[in-house]
């Protein structure tokens, strides 16, 4: 330990040595002065600063919503529809919450400090009135009534099913990071199974790109290969969302359970291994459009995993970007499927000069993706 | 004053007649370690609950200052925790094993074994009127249960792997499976052991909390006049036992996934770690969570109800007036602890849980908001009126009602599935919870010690501390987890110690830096209050009266240093409700004191 760090300790315990012995003090005067009158004197100050800090917290609350309103997303509209419904509802109960919040703190710190006690003042027997407990069980019920109904209409309209129109992608989570998946041109997921993830081999996903055999505790298993993911395209660096284009994703995990956090656009779904889940929103601003209007040139859209997934849970970070449309369509033209011909299994080169369309994604790819790296077959 | 002479007229009565009062001798190992009085095993489940606080918050300290100072390291930390904080800096894993810790001691080992073991223990004999419990065996059962589950607890920190480290909620797959995490490991073994022990204890303690208030009420003492902390205590442990039962059978159906090979909360799992795929086909991950949010939500009521009886009564005391709505109260606690039971799936609205009966679930949380309103306004008309004494204990109950106020409004927020999307595990619920189960449960907590420390040890803590000790915590813990609504409403995500790799979340450093600086100084003015707690057990002024409160309830009958058997002679009859202050013109009224001619009706 360091000599500031003993110097710190003793500054602490002479603190409290000092504290202790006031408070000590203070019990022997109260002694000698009286009990009554000492008793009184500490209720006049504690009944003050019931007030004080009655005044100071309002003020609090105001200099601390000051001081932090411009860091949360309120200040920006919300990136996608259901998000501004979301936020709707926020400002509803807000304000509602706002209301009884103040006045319940105002009613509880004032009458501390005005029905304080005094020698004069007799308490009054007051211990039910049936009229009063009938009024506070029914307007915060039929409050609480307006903000289930509001709340449902949104959460309806939220949890609903995605338009027809909805682009479909999948997410994945695993530890600790987000594969992403698209049909490609079939506009068709192919078939996968989590026994046929092989990462030496780049399958992330356990796509069924080939006919195998494999002992389970089931017994033996047959797979078939499924065409339909050949043209699959899997990718780890980033999302690639349509402005004003329904998205629905499907979210899956490969080991523990993740949340797919999206908090520009207000959504939140867990990614359950074993049970798919799916959510679905529309982005309303590229990403672009959002660093002009957060004025932030480092504004992206970050996907948090939001449920507790193990040591890495910190930096499970996923990256989604939202372009125009015909931007999608040059990032699209540019992907290569990820299904890899068992011919070309033998040596992966991670590093081989490509055509130059494909080299403009390898830099990011990073070395878990198969996809830019080796050629299509189909 | 015209309490406690019915008892000065018969102790010489009737003296000669209870030996088992006075002149049982005791070994110390009898009266004091296994013992069998409900006051002892009240007290002991009070300084082991402050043990485990001391730990828990140190461990809040601890993180907090990796999430004040993410950039910096602390050589003095590697002194203090070895391996666990390698060059000054606390690794991920210990970080995590340190929250999952902080929550899993905090949450069970302090505010349910701590709070409940202490104030059920304690008042429920001596409110009711009763010599100890229905059976002072399993009353001591239960409290040696807590502290076997205490040391294995406790033991599992000093294992190879690490204590477990998924989070208080131990979700599977991550608490299931070694490979995902090391903390999962024996770790997690140990951390389910003593889980078991502790719901074990738990229901020991619940079955007679129970059962005596039930069966061992004094003449007189019918449901309708007793105490509201009787009435909370009672709910409490009906919650207990209805609920946790079900966490041991989700903790039973773990330790299968984890040892059996059974597939109750596995399927379709890769593991890149070990570069294999598990065996197990057909469980549901999502199954754990509805089995631990069974218990997992009317727990959080069996930390709160304790809190809400204990400052009702200290209200009432304190502002000389009966609380208002007795009845009310009765009736809003008891539909707390139904609704307690219909709620638990809204920690689960993002899960995947179908939006349907999502929405049920909207509705019934939000029901639950009506009885906590009816509360809030009886104490607020409590107050009204009254002739109020700040002692510590009535400072703690006012802040009680503060804090749940705060806390409470924000539940509306996140009982409601829209906004839960956006707010779920972010800051906004530690904000929350922490605020109105934390520190009101502890605040709840504070008021009940500080108000029956002199019927405890007869003796009273320091004032002078505890006002320190009040407003230094009130104003701390609002410090603290205010600011945090807003990191919540920036989506920040719980559970991160680092944030300065997102673009997202990167602006509150200052803000976490602050929060850290404030939650030493809260921690440090707890010591304080412990400090005050043990000095005043030996040291503090002595209780000259019998009922210093100026108390209507059974306890202050009886002696200033109770022993085993509560009263000396006949236990007191009772003739009226607990409420009976400035009533008539009199200051007081005492519930064994019996109804008089001309007296007015409530």
């Amino acid at each position: 330990m360091t000599t500031t760090g003993l110097f710190l300790l003793a500054i602490l315990a002479l603190g409290f040595l000092i504290t202790f012995q006031i408070a000590k003090a203070s019990e022997y005067v109260s002694v000698l002065k009286g009990e009554k009158k000492s008793f009184e004197q500490n209720n006049r100050i504690n009944g003050f600063l019931m007030v004080v800090f009655l005044v100071l917290g309002l003020i609090g609350v105001y200099l601390c919503n000051k001081a932090l309103y411009p860091k949360t997303l309120m200040p920006y509209p919300s990136a996608s529809e259901h998000g501004e419904n979301i936020d709707t509802m926020l400002k509803i109960t807000l304000l509602i919450t706002g209301i009884v919040f103040l006045l319940t703190q105002i009613l509880l710190f004032w009458f501390a400090y005005k029905y304080q006690y005094s020698e004069k003042r007799k308490a009054f027997y007051y211990p039910h009135n049936n009229k009063l407990e009938m009024i506070w069980t029914t307007v915060p019920a039929i409050t609480l009534c307006i903000l289930v109904g509001f709340g449902l209409y949104y959460w309806f309209k939220i949890t609903g099913e995605a338009p027809d129109n909805a682009m479909k992608v999948e997410i994945t989570g695993r530890q600790f990071g987000w594969i992403y998946r698209y049909p490609g041109k079939d506009n068709v997921f192919g078939k996968k199974y989590f026994r046929m993830i092989d990462e030496a081999d780049g399958n992330i996903l356990g796509m069924l790109w080939k006919d195998s055999t494999m002992h389970t505790p089931n017994g033996v298993q047959n797979i078939k290969a499924d065409p339909t993911g050949y043209d699959d395209i899997i990718e780890t660096s980033a999302m690639y969302l349509i402005k004003d284009q329904p998205v629905k994703l499907i979210i899956n995990s490969r080991d523990v359970i993740h949340d797919v956090g999206l908090p520009h656009f207000r959504m939140k779904m867990d990614a359950v291994p074993g049970t798919p889940t799916t959510m679905w929103f529309t982005p309303k601003y590229t990403t672009d459009e959002m660093k002009k209007i957060t004025n932030n040139p480092n504004f992206e859209y970050e996907i948090a995993c939001d449920q507790m997934c193990g040591n890495g849970h910190y930096s499970m970070k996923g990256l989604i970007k939202v372009v125009t449309r015909d931007e999608f369509i040059l990032w699209r033209a540019k992907q290569q499927p990820g299904y890899k011909p068992a011919t070309a299994a033998a040596p992966a080169p991670a590093e081989q000069p490509a055509a130059p369309a494909d080299t403009a994604k390898k830099a990011s790819a990073g070395a878990l993706v198969p996809n830019s790296t080796l050629a299509s077959n189909k | 004053m015209s309490h406690g002479h019915a008892e000065v007229l018969t102790t010489h009565e009737v003296h000669h007649d209870e030996h088992g009062v006075h002149h049982h001798h005791q070994s110390f190992i009898s009266k004091y370690v296994f013992s069998q009085d409900h006051k002892i095993i009240a007290k002991q489940f009070l300084i082991t609950g402050m043990i485990w606080a001391i730990i828990g918050g140190l461990m809040s300290v601890l993180f907090r200052l990796q999430l004040g100072y993410p950039d910096q390291t602390f050589p003095w930390l590697e002194d203090i925790l070895g391996n666990w904080a390698k060059g000054g800096k606390i690794t991920p894993e210990n970080y995590y094993a340190l929250v999952t810790m902080h929550g899993t001691i905090l949450v069970f080992f302090v505010l349910t074994g701590g709070l409940s073991g202490t104030f059920a223990n304690f008042l429920i004999p001596l409110q009711v009127g009763a010599r100890d419990m229905a059976s002072p065996m399993m009353n001591m059962l239960s409290y040696w249960f807590f502290f076997g589950g205490s040391i294995v607890m406790m033991s599992s920190l000093f294992i190879q792997t690490g204590p477990f480290s998924g989070g208080w909620t131990a979700y599977p797959p991550l608490s299931a499976l070694g490979d995902a995490s090391p903390g999962s490991k024996t770790g997690m073994d140990l951390w389910i052991t003593a889980m078991a022990m502790f719901v074990v204890s738990s229901l020991l303690g619940g079955l007679n909390y129970v059962s005596t208030v039930l069966n061992l009420r004094t003449k007189g003492m019918s449901m309708t006049r007793l105490p509201l902390t009787i009435w909370a205590l009672f709910f409490t442990a009906v919650l207990g036992i209805l609920s946790f039962p079900v966490l041991l059978s989700g903790f039973i159906l773990l330790l299968f996934d984890r040892h059996a090979g059974t597939s109750f909360y596995l399927s379709d799992i890769y593991i890149a770690a070990t570069n294999q795929a598990l065996p197990n086909e057909g469980g549901s991950a999502i199954l754990y969570q509805h089995l631990f949010w069974f218990l997992g939500h009317p727990e959080v009521y069996i930390i709160l109800l304790p809190a809400m009886g204990m400052a009702s009564e200290i209200l009432s005391v304190n502002s000389r007036k009966p609380i208002f709505g007795y009845m009310a109260m009765v009736g809003s606690l008891f539909a707390i602890t139904i609704l307690a039971f219909l709620v638990w799936a809204h920690h689960m609205f993002v899960t995947g849980l179908n939006p349907f009966l999502g929405s049920v679930f909207v509705l019934l949380t939000l029901l639950i908001a009506v009885p906590s309103a009816i509360k809030v306004f009886n104490w607020l008309t409590t107050i009204w009126k009254a002739n109020i004494k700040f002692t510590p204990g009535m400072l703690f109950a006012l802040g009680f009602v503060s804090l749940f106020i705060s806390g409470g409004l924000t539940g509306i927020f996140l009982g409601n599935s829209t906004l839960d999307i956006h707010l779920h595990d972010t800051y906004f619920v530690i904000a929350h919870f922490h605020i109105v189960m934390g520190v009101s449960a502890f605040f709840g907590m504070f008021a009940g010690i500080y108000h029956w420390f002199p019927k405890m040890y007869g003796r009273y803590m320091n004032s002078t501390l505890a006002y320190i000790h009040f407003w230094v915590t009130l104003i701390g813990a609002y410090l603290i987890f205010w600011p945090m609504h807003y990191e919540g409403l920036a989506g920040m995500p719980r559970r991160y110690l680092d944030y300065s790799n997102w673009a997202s979340f990167n602006q509150f450093g200052d803000l976490n830096r602050f929060i850290s600086t404030v939650a030493m100084i809260v921690f440090s003015i707890q010591l304080l209050f412990v400090f005050n707690f043990f000095y005043s057990i030996f040291k503090g002024r002595k209780v000259t009266t019998q009922n210093p409160w100026g108390s209507t309830t059974l306890e202050w009958t009886a002696p200033i240093h109770p022993g085993h058997g509560n009263w000396e002679g006949e236990i007191p009859e009772v003739h009226r409700w607990a409420y009976d202050y400035s009533k008539d013109g009199r200051d007081f009224i005492p519930q064994t004191e019996p109804i008089a001619a001309n007296e007015s009706k409530h």
